[in-house]
């Protein structure tokens, strides 16, 4: 014999359309959070405005004879490597969530089980506009000369699917870890000679052999060179058609094995 | 099975790895009455409301909420149940308002109608005048509140709070008693797990008792206190310097019982109310004259001794890491 069986007392509107939405609430909380802690955007800008400012004002003169003509190198990869470094922090607010009772809450509630991942992943790209937003901005202030304005929203968008994509591999460091800490230290033995040994910086023919090697499939070097080509100069079409390679590989490899570490950890 | 049950689990088990955190659990919960979950830190408490939740798989056995299988439907059981945990569950950073309005939204509510439900239950919950401070600025009291209020967003009919009052002082915990009796006088199923024996007391309809994953007791506050231990017999002699006269009295009648002296009195737990009229004879004949011969039930507290030979407050620190690690079994 069956117990009673209860109605559900909230309409629900079970599938896609529910998940959208249910992924849009957990993208609107994130934004409140930033509202209620206007700090975070500060936080976010200062370390691309510390490294622009040292990078072009410090080493420009030795790298490019000239600092002007380092910042039209330069602009390019720093966005790149900023882009990649700030999809460190969906990890570690992912991880902060899911150590606290919010994620409990989450999961007694009839949504979808990607939902509070896909809202995490989906408000921080606000995060990445902002910052190309904050560096483009300090850049022409620096006299940066913009190729084209049609150039520099493409460079957003490209910029912004990339970090789509990566940001699973944060998410998946999220889950597994601990400590928001270790997601931090994972994160910076990753992303910075990741980010170091590509064309962010200085131009790869300078590197000895074995490192041009790397660097040349370096996905780093792809979009910082994408990034150039938008914004700057240089070539556009491989440097984009190879990001979005490294992107879509990075996805598919990246988001099963988190949505995996996340769905055993509701076990 | 019975139509009337809200909550039936049948031999509910969970192991992470080699701990057996919950052992062969079989409990029911009738529709509209609250089942109190006692035991110490680490008896496995959490473990089963995780489960019950559909927040964790068991191991073994099985469990219906609401007449669903955990497993098999949660997903529907999610839609009818609501969760207060021990961790708290809203966001600091938003506003009152804000963390409620983010649940009815997430329920697929309109935004007007979950603005409306947030104000409803902030009003509800004594917490309209705090509704744009951002939750971190809230008492201990008001968090707990605003935390019972996020899982009622969506009128859960059934409830599961988690230590609901741990760590709360006596007036707020007074507070939330009040507001989860409100909530059963409206039909609402509630388990509850405490530590705290005073609170299953006052509000649970049913009182299992559990130690080390299993059940040890089950019954309502007044079967449980007559079963076990019984009662408690309280003599207080007119004159302090008679406690010792009466206290050998009283073994040599019941070598078995051991009378305890306290505060000018001698308690004894005894099972057999005859102890009564014959210690009234003894004591007459040695003309000892009382201000108080009084036979009682036993607090939950004695209760709790006497099923596990230790008190409550005794808490073991690694039975309480153990169920800390409630939160990831180990892989």
């Amino acid at each position: 014999m069956t117990a009673a069986t209860i109605e559900a007392p909230v309409v629900h509107r079970p599938g896609l359309g529910a998940t959208v939405s249910q992924t849009l609430s957990m993208a609107w909380r994130q934004m409140v959070r930033i509202k209620h802690n206007p700090f975070e955007l500060v936080d976010l800008s200062l370390s691309p405005i510390m490294f622009l400012l040292l990078f072009v004002y410090v080493f420009g003169g030795q790298m490019a004879g000239s600092t002007s003509d380092y910042l039209q190198y330069v602009l390019g990869g720093l966005i790149a490597q900023n882009a990649i470094f700030l999809t460190m922090y969906t990890g570690t607010g992912i991880n902060a969530d899911l150590r606290k009772g919010v994620y409990d809450r989450f999961r007694s509630l009839p949504i979808a089980r990607s939902a509070p991942l896909a809202g995490k992943i989906f408000a921080d790209m606000f995060k990445q506009v902002w910052s190309i937003v904050v560096m483009l901005g300090l850049g022409l202030l620096m006299g940066f000369e913009l190729r084209s304005v049609a150039g520099a929203f493409l460079a957003t968008l490209v910029l912004v699917v990339f970090a789509l994509a990566i940001s699973w591999i944060s998410v998946l460091m999220g889950v597994v870890a601990d400590s928001e800490e270790k997601v931090q230290i994972y994160a910076f033995v990753i992303i910075m000679p990741l980010t170091f040994t590509s064309s962010a910086f200085v131009d790869i023919n300078t590197m000895p052999g074995f490192m041009q090697a790397w660097a040349k499939v370096n996905p780093v070097t792809h979009l910082a060179d994408a990034m150039r080509g938008l914004l700057s100069f240089g070539p556009i079409t491989e440097p984009l058609m190879w990001t979005f390679v490294w992107a879509v590989a990075i996805f598919a490899v990246t988001a099963p094995l988190a949505m995996r570490a996340y769905k055993r950890k509701m076990v | 099975m019975s139509q009337d049950n809200a909550i039936e689990t049948e031999g509910l088990t969970k192991h992470f790895g080699d701990l057996v955190a919950l052992d062969h659990v079989d409990l029911t919960a009738r529709a509209g009455t609250v089942l109190g979950v006692l035991g110490p830190n680490g008896a496995g408490k959490t473990t089963m409301v995780r489960m019950l939740a559909t927040l964790s798989q068991p191991t073994a056995g099985t469990a219906r909420v609401g007449g669903y299988d955990i497993v098999k439907d949660g997903a529907k059981v999610r839609t009818f149940i609501g969760l207060t945990g021990q961790f708290a569950g809203v966001d600091e950073l938003l506003t009152g308002e804000e963390n409620l309005r983010f649940i009815g939204r997430l329920l697929g509510m309109p935004t007007r109608d979950a603005k409306a439900r947030a104000r409803e239950l902030l009003a509800q919950f004594n917490l309209s005048d705090a509704a744009e401070k951002p939750a971190k600025a809230y008492s201990g009291g008001m968090r707990r509140r605003l935390d019972l209020a996020a899982s009622l967003v969506g009128r859960p009919r059934i409830l599961f709070l988690d230590e609901p009052t741990t760590g709360l002082d006596p007036r707020a915990r007074g507070e939330l008693w009040g507001l989860v009796r409100g909530l059963v006088a409206d039909g609402t199923t509630v388990l509850l797990t405490t530590q705290y024996l005073e609170e299953a007391d006052q509000l649970a309809h049913e009182i299992a008792v559990i130690d080390h994953g299993k059940v040890i007791a089950t019954g309502t506050p007044t079967q449980l206190k007559a079963k076990i231990g019984g009662q408690s017999l309280r003599i207080q002699p007119e004159d302090h310097a008679q406690l010792d006269t009466v206290r050998e009295l009283v073994a040599a009648r019941y070598p078995e019982l051991e009378p305890a002296v306290e505060a000018g009195a001698i308690t004894v737990g005894v099972n057999d109310d005859g102890i009564m009229p014959a210690l009234a004879a003894d004591l007459r004949d040695r003309g000892i004259a009382l201000t108080e011969f009084h036979l009682g039930l036993s607090s939950l507290d004695e209760v709790f001794l006497t099923l596990t030979g230790r008190r409550t407050e005794t808490e073991d620190p690694e039975a309480e890491s153990a169920a800390q690690t409630d939160q990831e079994p180990a892989k």
